[in-house]
């Protein structure tokens, strides 16, 4: 089913957003089906979350849910919050690196 | 979900994948506007990892097997009969069910992207989500039956549907012969996801035993 979380997680947000009316299913088909089509006919099935996660992406930032500046500053942050986090511990937001 | 999503770093830290990391800045991001609820996603995901797969569509077909005027139903009205026996939900709005005969072999694909019937079979297996399935099963259905050791008699039709954001398709399979007399219990473990899309048949009662289930 899911293989990794991040998986179920991009999977949970299209359908919870899709129930709460930011968009319709026909327009997130429409946004999955041109993510799959870009990658083309060798496409495995494998990566079929990383399509989902493109077309979940996109979608977002066309409804101006979140804007694409603002999804890149927040992954910057998560990525140095994860780095200054001990492994093991879980990773919240704000955490930063002792310098 | 065996793999954590952070791995060592060789300093102290921790670092997720460039994957994990978008999901995370998606995800934060929409609950802290409230676009999502954090507990209706873990609900959501609970929902699929557990409740919903192909065991439903098997109650499903075993139901129509013992019980003509639910058949009759659900070849009428699938989306109302399946509801009826509680399997409701989201990519089920819309259900249509395709009877095989002994004229007609009939199997479904979605050729854009990956439209399923959740509430009734869970979500999708990789093979359904490739390429060469969703280009092949519409050129070459007797060929991609073939790949999956099904093999249809010439003179029966193969009819293929292909799914879209709204319709989805459920197939019922035949029922196998020396079943007479089966529970709808016993009936639905004959009755496999791959049946139920197309690209299998319902288990020969000789093939329960030798599974040994």
């Amino acid at each position: 089913m899911f293989r990794e979380p991040w998986e179920a997680q991009a999977f949970a947000m299209a359908v919870e957003l899709h129930a709460r009316g930011a968009f319709t299913w026909p327009e997130w088909a429409h946004a999955l089906s041109r993510e799959i089509a870009a990658a083309g006919a060798r496409d495995s099935g494998e990566d079929y979350y990383l399509h989902w996660l493109a077309a979940l992406e996109k979608l977002v930032t066309e409804k101006s849910l979140a804007s694409a500046r603002e999804l890149s500053e927040r992954k910057d942050q998560w990525d140095r919050a994860a780095r200054a986090t001990p492994h093991g511990e879980p990773i919240v937001l704000g955490r930063e690196a002792e310098s | 979900m065996a793999h954590d999503d952070h791995h060592h770093d060789h300093a102290e830290g921790s670092q997720l994948s460039d994957t994990a990391l978008r999901v995370r800045a998606l995800e934060s991001l929409l609950i802290e506007k409230g676009y999502v609820d954090p507990a209706a996603l873990d609900a959501l995901i609970e929902t699929y990892e557990t409740k919903v797969g192909p065991r439903n569509g098997a109650r499903v077909v075993a139901r129509a097997w013992c019980d003509a005027d639910f058949r009759k139903w659900l070849l009428d009205d699938a989306t109302a009969a399946i509801a009826s026996l509680g399997h409701t939900g989201r990519q089920g709005e819309h259900m249509v069910a395709v009877e095989n005969t002994p004229e007609v072999h009939n199997m479904v694909v979605c050729t854009l992207c990956s439209c399923y019937p959740w509430p009734v079979l869970g979500l999708p297996p990789v093979w359904y989500k490739s390429a060469p399935y969703r280009s092949r099963a519409v050129i070459d259905p007797r060929g991609v039956l073939d790949e999956f050791g099904v093999t249809i008699d010439e003179a029966r039709e193969v009819r293929v549907w292909d799914s879209t954001a709204e319709v989805r398709y459920l197939v019922v399979p035949m029922r196998p012969e020396g079943t007479d007399g089966w529970s709808e219990d016993e009936l639905a473990r004959l009755v496999t996801r791959d049946s139920m899309i197309g690209t299998g048949v319902a288990l020969d009662p000789a093939d329960l035993d030798a599974a040994g289930s």
